[in-house]
C-alpha cells in the first residue's frame, strides 16, 4: 500500500479512542481509552456484554455514531491515516470501498420496497464500478458468491421473501461488493438459529482467506469468538479489560471480568457443570409423570386464502416427571412456541392429549381453565415486553393472587415480599416500574410473577436467551435453586444446547414439528440419534476452546 | 445496543432509580420546556380563566350597548373596539369563552366517552362483533362532519349544548378506530397474555392493563379534538345554528361583525385570531402528549 518499511502495517489502528454519548442533561462518556490493532488478514473479535461499549466502538470506526454520539479523544487510522475527524463526505469515499459494515439485524436492515438486486447494485453504482448490463452481470455474481441458490431470482426478489440467513447473506455480499480491507461485522449471526449461524461464519471465514480482508467481529458470544477471531479484545464498561491472541486468553486468562465470562458461558462451561446436573439425581423421584403430551398436533388455518391449513406440530409426545427438568429444542418454525402454548392452555390442540398432573386439558372451560392456571405458569421470553410496564413491581407480583386467593393485604404482601427475597430481589425493587430494572432484574420478577402461586409446573420459553451470559448464568443458578427448594417441574424451551445440556434431565429435538430425537440428555448429546441433532451439536460455538481445554 | 444487562448494571439501576425523582425538578422543567408549549399552554389558561372568571378581565357588560360608542375603533378606553350596537367587542370575547369552551368541551368528552367505549369493545370482543361496529364506524366515518353536525341539530333544535353534541357524535368514530387500534396493539403484548395465563379475568385483565395502556394516545387526540371541536362549534355559530343572539358566542360574533367587514374590520378579525390562537394552542399541546406517548 504505502511505501513504508514495516514489513506488515495494521489495517486498522485504534489508539486512546474515547467516545461519549450527550444525553441532552449531562455528556456521558461510554468509551475510555480503547486501543486496538487489526493486521491484514487478520480476524480481530470485540468481546463485551451489552452496554459495554463495543458497538459504540465499532460505528465510531465507520463513522456513524448516533447523532449524539462524539469521539472525545484518541485516534482511528486506517492505514496510517488518522479518520477519527472526517466528516461524512470525507468518509464516503472509504464507507463500502475500504471499510464495510455487516449490520446486526437482518430482518431490518434491508429496504422492504426495494429488490435484493437494486440493493446490492446501489453500492456498486454509487462508487461508480459498475452500470447497467455489467452492474447486473456482477450483482448475480455476487450473489451466488455468497453462496445464495438461484442468484438470479434472488436478485428479483424483494427481502420479506427470503430466510434471515438469506437475507444475512445478501447483507454479506453488500459488504464484500468491493473487496474492502476491513469488515466490521457488528453481531453477524445473534438472529440466527445455531447451524443458520455456523454456515454464516463460515462464509465470512471463507472470504476473508478469499480477498485477504480483516474482520473485526463484534460479538458478545465468547463462544463464537474462540472459535473465529485470532485475537480477542474483551471490553467491560467502556474500557478494555484484557487483549491479545485468542489461545493465550482462553487459555490463561489475565482479568478476574475476563475470568468470569469464561465461567458463565455456556458453551464453555458444560463440560464443567454437568458433574453437579447428574449427581443431582433426582431424589424426590416419586415417579409419576406431570406433564403427559400424546399425539399432539396443532394445525393453522392459513389467512392468505387458499384455506389450505399449515401443520405447526405434529404427532408430538413426551412426558415429564414431577421435579424434573425437560428442554425442548430445535430451530425458529419447528413448533417450540406452539407446542408450549397448548400446554400452558393458550390454544386447544387440534388433535391429540396433554394432560398436566392428572388434568386433561380438552375437558377445560371457562372457570376450570382459570383456575387450572395456577398449576402451570409461563415466563416469557422477552422480560421487556412481559412485564407492564404501568405497573409497579409489587403490583405486578400481587396480581395472580388478586385473582384467586382471596388473601387480607397483609398477608398478600407479606408473601410478595417472601417470593421476591426468594429470587433475589432488593426490597427497594417494590415500587419500581419495569423500566427502572435492569433485563436481569426484570426477568426475576416475571421469575417471581411465575411463583406467587405455588405452581407445580413452570414453563419457561427461551427464558434466559434475551440476557448477557453473565446474567443468564444467575438466573440459571436460580432456577437450579428453586427447583430443589420447591420441588418445580421445568419444561424449558430454548434453541441454545449448551444451556439445555447445562439444566435439563430430559430433552426433545423438533424438527419441522415433528419429534426427532428424545430422551435424557446424556442420551441425546452423546448418542444423537438423528442427523438434524447431531448438526445441532456440531453448530454448538466454542468448540474449539472445549477442544483446546 | 440499549439494553443493560451486565450486573454491574443491575447495581447502576438501583442507584439511577433513587437519582430519577431528581431529575425532573421544576426548574430544569422549566428551563428545558418549548417556548412555544409554554406560550400554548398560556393561551389555554387565559382561554380558561375567561370562561370561569369572565369579569376578572374586563368591567364591561357583554350584552348592553351603550349609546352613541357604536362602531368605535380599538383604543384605550375599549381595546377591541365596539359593535354595532356599543358593546365592547373584548367584554363579548371574554364572556363568550365560556360557551365556546364549554361546547367544545362536551363535545371532547362525548366524543371521548362514547368512541372509547365502542373502539374498546370492538377491540376486545369477537371477530364478527368487531366487523360489524367498525363497518358503522366506517359509515360514520364517511359522512362529511359538517354536514353530520347539521343534520343532527336539525333534529335536535338549536342551542348550544345540541350544537355541542351534534360536534361530540362527529368525533366519535376517530375516537372508536384509534382506541380500538391501541387496545388490538395492547391485547397482542405478552403482559396481557401473562395477565391470562395468571388467571386473570376478562373484565380484571381489561381494567387493569388495556386500558390504562391504550389511553395514552387517545387522550392525546382528545387534546387535537378539543382545538377542531372550538372550530366546528364556531362553524355552527357562524351559520347561525348554535347559540341564539345576543349571546356572545365566538362564531356568532363573527358572524354578526360581517355586515361591517369594511367600516369595522377589528368586529370579525378579533374574535378570529383568538379562535386561531386557541386552536393551534390546543394542536401544539395535543403534539407534545403524542411526544410523551411515542
Amino acid at each position: 500500500m504505502s511505501g513504508s518499511n514495516v514489513p506488515h502495517p495494521p489495517v486498522l489502528e485504534v489508539e486512546n479512542l474515547s467516545i461519549g454519548y450527550h444525553d441532552g442533561v449531562a455528556h456521558r462518556r461510554v468509551v475510555h481509552d480503547v486501543s486496538f490493532r487489526i493486521d491484514p488478514g487478520e480476524v480481530v473479535a470485540l468481546v463485551g456484554e451489552s452496554g459495554s461499549g463495543k458497538t459504540t466502538t465499532a460505528q465510531s470506526i465507520i463513522g456513524l455514531l448516533h447523532a449524539n454520539g462524539r469521539i472525545d479523544g484518541g485516534s482511528i487510522r486506517l492505514n496510517g491515516t488518522d479518520i477519527a475527524r472526517w466528516s461524512d463526505r470525507q468518509l464516503d469515499a472509504v464507507r463500502g470501498a475500504k471499510i464495510s459494515l455487516v449490520p446486526q439485524d437482518p430482518a431490518s436492515s434491508l429496504n422492504p420496497v426495494k429488490t435484493i438486486g437494486a440493493q446490492v447494485g446501489e453500492i456498486l453504482r454509487i462508487h461508480g464500478v459498475a452500470s447497467g448490463r455489467d452492474l447486473e452481470a456482477q450483482v448475480i455474481s455476487l450473489l451466488g458468491r455468497v453462496g445464495l441458490s438461484e442468484p438470479a431470482l434472488r436478485a428479483r426478489q424483494y427481502p420479506h421473501e427470503l430466510s434471515g440467513g438469506m437475507r444475512q447473506r445478501v447483507l454479506i455480499a453488500i459488504a464484500v461488493a468491493l473487496k474492502p480491507q476491513l469488515i466490521i461485522a457488528d453481531e453477524p449471526t445473534s438472529a440466527l438459529d445455531v447451524t443458520v449461524q455456523k454456515r454464516i461464519l463460515d462464509l465470512i471465514d471463507e472470504l476473508r482467506t478469499e480477498f485477504g480482508t480483516s474482520v473485526l467481529l463484534v460479538t458478545h458470544d465468547l463462544g463464537v469468538a474462540a472459535d473465529r477471531a485470532d485475537r480477542l479484545v474483551v471490553l467491560q464498561d467502556g474500557r478494555v479489560q484484557e487483549a491479545g491472541a485468542t489461545k493465550v486468553v482462553l487459555a490463561a486468562p489475565r482479568s478476574a471480568y475476563t475470568r468470569q465470562l469464561l465461567a458463565d458461558a455456556p458453551s464453555f462451561s458444560a463440560v464443567a457443570r454437568k458433574a453437579p446436573a447428574t449427581a443431582r439425581e433426582k431424589p424426590q423421584a416419586s415417579g409419576d409423570d406431570v406433564i403427559i403430551v400424546d399425539g399432539l398436533v396443532q394445525d393453522f388455518v392459513r389467512t392468505d386464502g387458499n384455506g389450505k391449513s399449515f401443520r405447526a406440530v405434529d404427532d408430538l409426545s413426551f412426558r415429564v416427571r414431577r421435579g424434573t427438568t425437560h428442554a425442548i429444542v430445535g430451530e425458529s418454525g419447528s413448533g417450540k412456541t406452539t407446542t408450549i402454548r397448548a400446554i400452558v392452555g393458550f390454544q386447544k390442540p387440534t388433535a391429540g392429549r396433554i394432560e398436566i398432573d392428572g388434568t386433561d386439558l380438552s375437558t377445560l372451560r371457562g372457570e376450570t381453565l382459570r383456575q387450572f392456571r395456577r398449576k402451570i405458569q409461563l415466563v416469557y421470553q422477552n422480560p421487556y415486553g412481559s412485564l407492564d410496564p404501568r405497573q409497579t413491581v409489587f403490583d405486578i407480583v400481587a396480581e395472580p393472587l388478586l385473582n384467586f386467593a382471596k388473601l387480607a393485604r397483609p398477608a398478600r404482601e407479606e408473601k410478595v415480599r417472601a417470593i421476591l427475597r426468594r429470587v433475589g430481589l432488593p426490597e427497594t425493587a417494590l415500587d419500581r416500574r419495569p423500566h427502572a430494572l435492569s433485563g436481569g432484574q426484570r426477568q426475576r420478577v416475571a421469575i417471581a410473577r411465575a411463583l406467587v402461586l405455588d405452581p407445580d409446573v413452570v414453563v419457561l420459553d427461551e427464558a434466559v436467551s434475551a440476557l448477557d451470559v453473565t446474567v443468564q448464568a444467575r438466573i440459571l443458578d436460580l432456577l437450579d435453586e428453586l427447583q430443589r427448594d420447591l420441588g418445580l417441574t421445568y419444561l424449558f424451551v430454548s434453541h441454545d444446547l449448551a444451556v439445555v445440556r447445562q439444566i435439563s434431565d430430559t430433552v426433545s429435538v423438533l424438527k419441522d414439528g415433528r419429534l426427532v430425537d428424545g430422551g435424557t440428555v446424556e442420551d441425546v448429546f452423546e448418542r444423537p440419534g438423528s442427523d438434524y441433532t447431531r448438526e445441532l451439536i456440531n453448530a454448538i460455538p466454542g468448540q474449539k476452546r472445549a477442544a483446546l481445554v | 445496543m440499549t439494553t443493560f444487562d451486565t450486573i454491574q448494571d443491575d447495581a447502576i439501576a438501583s442507584r439511577h432509580g433513587q437519582r430519577a425523582g431528581g431529575r425532573f425538578s421544576l426548574p430544569h422543567f422549566v428551563r428545558r420546556l418549548p417556548v412555544g408549549l409554554a406560550l400554548s399552554w398560556l393561551v389555554l389558561a387565559i382561554a380558561f380563566l375567561w370562561a370561569v372568571a369572565p369579569w376578572l378581565f374586563t368591567s364591561y357588560n357583554p350584552l348592553e350597548g351603550v349609546g352613541g360608542e357604536q362602531l368605535r375603533r380599538p383604543d384605550a378606553s375599549h381595546l377591541l373596539g365596539t359593535d354595532a350596537l356599543g358593546r365592547d367587542l373584548y367584554a363579548r370575547i371574554v364572556y363568550g369563552a365560556v360557551h365556546s369552551l364549554t361546547g367544545a368541551f362536551v363535545a371532547v368528552a362525548l366524543g371521548l366517552v362514547v368512541g372509547t367505549t365502542i373502539g374498546v369493545i370492538a377491540g376486545s370482543v369477537r371477530r364478527r362483533v368487531d366487523d360489524a361496529i367498525m363497518r358503522l364506524v366506517d359509515v360514520l366515518l364517511s359522512i362529511p362532519p359538517l354536514m353530520l353536525s347539521l343534520s343532527i341539530i336539525i333534529l335536535l333544535g338549536f342551542g348550544t349544548v345540541n350544537a355541542a353534541v351534534a360536534v361530540g357524535v362527529t368525533s366519535v368514530a376517530r375516537f372508536a378506530r384509534l382506541s380500538r387500534s391501541e387496545v388490538v396493539r395492547v391485547r397482542r403484548s405478552d403482559y396481557v397474555e401473562a395477565a391470562f395465563g395468571s388467571g386473570g379475568t376478562f373484565a380484571a385483565v381489561l381494567w387493569r392493563h388495556v386500558l390504562p395502556n391504550s389511553l395514552t394516545s387517545v387522550l392525546a387526540i382528545a387534546a387535537l379534538q378539543f382545538g377542531s371541536a372550538v372550530l366546528q362549534i364556531s362553524t355552527l355559530g357562524f351559520l347561525g345554528y348554535g347559540a341564539p343572539p345576543p349571546t356572545p358566542e365566538w362564531g356568532l360574533l363573527i358572524a354578526e361583525g360581517r355586515n361591517y367587514i369594511s367600516t369595522a374590520w377589528w368586529l370579525t378579525t378579533a374574535p378570529g385570531v383568538i379562535v386561531v390562537l386557541v386552536v393551534l394552542a390546543a394542536n401544539r399541546v395535543s403534539q407534545s402528549f403524542g411526544k410523551v406517548a411515542a
